[in-house]
């Protein structure tokens, strides 16, 4: 169904993607007040840092949209993959005093390795037994951030990069947009590696496996293979978005290795519609912007002057987004694209 | 010597807590594919029933605890019932929405927990006698930790008669064995269901008290850490498998202490046993993806 809706509208596709990211680009150049929705106006480095932060997560999120949305595997392992490219070009510059262009073409490197030697060991079990698995092991890299051996990784305290190996150009307030083109074409590229793949031959077996695995095996393919290619894709493509979200933040915070990481990946994909291209970009997007002001709401007057039965659930971020991923899936179990469709569909039949 | 028996006792005391909240995973799981990823919240409620019962009540320190005992007990069952009824059921063999509700409900809860009693560990008050130390076999045992064992065998020993000769055992067996089969015969699986949801979910209330004692102190992120180790332990024993569930405890507890410590004794290491746990799952998929006692995956 999705195919046939595909063809006739792609050009409009096209149009709607291009023009989105225009705007996504210049918007470094816009000196736009967005009360209420900003603190700041577009162009200046709070908010645009904040865009940034949200452009990132939504390219994680589609790459976890690959293995959930469009394979079917639940893996509750993803930040760990993320984590690595977030961890490892902090250790190589800050510890091992290396330039940055070696320590990220090593990190490229290595999250392609590491998803590939840990799925080709997670994906001999499926199912549920598969999202315990892939969490297991991202919890072992957790741990081993958290305790801190032989005081690389600063444990609790997070790693920061040390800015006098890093290119002038990545670092200071003035070159924030810098940063957020970066984060845009990190994007703009995970988009089109997702677009592509969905579209190409392993791409329909993964959706095939979704749909019916048993059936992908009596046709005679083994789905192992294609599951540990979406696997090393999905995981790579994280990989990439870690390196773009430690630049961003100049530094390695342990938050992001946690399993709650991985659940939050989860929560984009689900509430901007799994299965689906642009919906778990946004979704990404939302969660991250909704995190952040969440954060900024639970620590204003207002909340703070509410009685405590209402200020304690509101005061955490995690709270409201669990409770909202729980009416999510009871109540729009597509998410926001299956409520776009929705309403598109009404407008079609007057 | 006496460091070895001390190893055994601590490891084992860290097996009965997986034990504890395996064994509920393990039975759900079996009897309907389902994933409670919220398990680990049933032992934050018991955890916190019994703090809240312990740090309030005027008595002496042991009848203090039994009230704890039978608090978190209660608390556990009914929360448990609870979910399943109103989170779980609804969502009737839709494993993956199954799975994302309870996510949801995890986040949420342990957020409402730490919003409602601080991030911080609390110190829990437990009676002197449970944090003094018992000899066995010229070794100075902390009695916590033989606590936790023998309530660990006896909530074993209560499920696997429970198992083996109610009724209500049986339809569990039956079912975990081929559901649609026990359906037919017209026995409501469902009902044995919510049953075995409130066992799961007393096991690990009473995991979350047992924890709270052996650790001295309560902490809203325990749950979501033992439920983690739990995972490790019922994919080692074999998906649905009761007795592999314990054998695999008992393994993950003793691998997990004896690497943390003559690891941190001998390399500065302390997170050994973690990676350790984790490795043994990853020999154990290789070797055996089934689990020690699974069988491989039927359709």
């Amino acid at each position: 169904m999705s195919r046939l809706n595909l063809h006739l509208p792609l050009r409009r596709g096209f149009a709607v993607a291009f023009a989105v990211f225009l705007i996504l680009a210049l918007t470094p150049f816009f000196e736009v007040p967005l009360p209420g929705i900003f603190s700041s106006p577009l162009n200046r480095p709070g908010t645009l840092q904040l865009l940034a932060l949200c452009l990132t997560l939504a390219g994680v999120a589609l790459s976890y949209n690959l293995i959930f949305g469009y394979t079917g595997l639940l893996s509750f392992g993803h930040a760990l993959y993320f984590a690595l490219g977030v961890y490892l070009p902090a250790l190589a510059v800050t510890r091992w005093h290396w330039t940055l262009a070696p320590a990220v073409l090593v990190t490229i490197l290595a999250g392609l390795l590491l998803p590939l030697a840990l799925g080709s060991l997670c994906l001999r079990v499926g199912g549920i037994a598969f999202a315990m698995v892939t969490l297991a092991f991202a919890q072992a890299g957790s741990i081993l951030v958290f305790k801190n051996p032989g005081h690389l990784t600063g444990g609790e305290e997070g790693l920061g990069l040390d800015f006098n190996l890093m290119p002038a150009a990545l670092t200071g307030i003035v070159n924030t947009p810098n940063l957020y083109w970066i984060a845009l074409s990190y994007l703009v590229f995970t988009f089109v590696v997702c677009w592509w793949a969905v579209g190409s031959r392993p791409g329909r077996v993964w959706q095939a496996i979704r749909e019916n695995e048993r059936r992908v095996e009596v046709m005679g393919l083994r789905p192992y293979t294609f599951k540990l290619l979406v696997f090393t894709l999905s995981g790579w493509l994280a990989c990439l978005g870690g390196i773009v979200y430690l630049l961003l933040l100049g530094g390695a915070t342990p938050a992001v290795t946690t399993a709650n990481f991985s659940l939050a990946l989860l929560l984009m994909v689900v509430l901007g519609g799994a299965g689906t291209l642009w919906g778990p970009a946004l979704g990404g997007a939302l969660y991250e912007y909704l995190d952040f002001r969440l954060v900024k709401l639970s620590a204003s007057g207002g909340v703070e002057s509410l009685p405590p039965l209402l200020r304690v659930p509101l005061s955490e971020p995690l709270f409201i987004l669990g409770t909202l991923f729980i009416l999510l899936v009871y109540f729009f179990p597509g998410g926001i694209a299956a409520v776009a469709a929705r309403v598109a569909r009404r407008r079609l039949r007057p | 010597m006496s460091t070895l028996v001390l190893l055994v006792a601590t490891g084992l005391g860290l097996s009965g807590l997986y034990f504890l909240i395996a064994s509920g995973l393990s039975l759900t799981y079996g009897l309907m594919r389902v994933l409670n990823f919220a398990h680990g919240t049933f032992l934050t409620v018991g955890a916190y029933t019994a703090w809240w019962l312990a740090t309030r009540l005027q008595m002496d320190p042991t009848g203090r605890l039994v009230v704890a005992v039978a608090g978190c007990l209660v608390v556990g069952a009914v929360v448990a019932a609870a979910v399943e009824i109103v989170l779980i059921r609804p969502l009737y063999r839709r494993h993956v929405e199954q799975v994302l509700v309870t996510v949801g409900l995890a986040l949420a809860f342990t957020a409402l927990v730490q919003g409602a009693f601080g991030a911080d560990p609390k110190p829990f008050p437990a009676p002197a006698w449970s944090q003094g130390v018992t000899s066995v076999a010229g070794a100075a045992i902390p009695t916590s930790r033989l606590v936790t064992i023998f309530v660990a065998i006896a909530v074993y020993l209560a499920i696997a008669a429970f198992l083996r000769f109610s009724r209500w055992g049986l339809i569990v067996r039956a079912g975990v064995e081929n559901r649609s089969m026990v359906s037919a015969l017209g026995i409501d699986v469902q009902r044995a269901f919510t049953l075995v949801f409130a066992i799961g979910g007393v096991a690990a209330a009473l995991g979350g008290l047992l924890g709270a004692v052996y650790f001295g102190n309560i902490d809203p992120e325990r749950g979501t850490a033992t439920l983690i180790f739990a995972f490790i332990v019922i994919v080692i024993g074999g998906l649905g498998s009761f007795a592999g569930s314990a054998i695999a405890a008992v393994i993950v507890g003793l691998v997990q202490q004896f690497l943390n410590y003559y690891a941190s004794v001998y390399l500065g290491f302390s997170a050994a046993g973690d990676l350790g746990v984790v490795l043994l799952l990853a020999a154990v998929l290789l070797a055996r993806p089934a689990g020690l006692l699974g069988r491989p995956e039927r359709g």
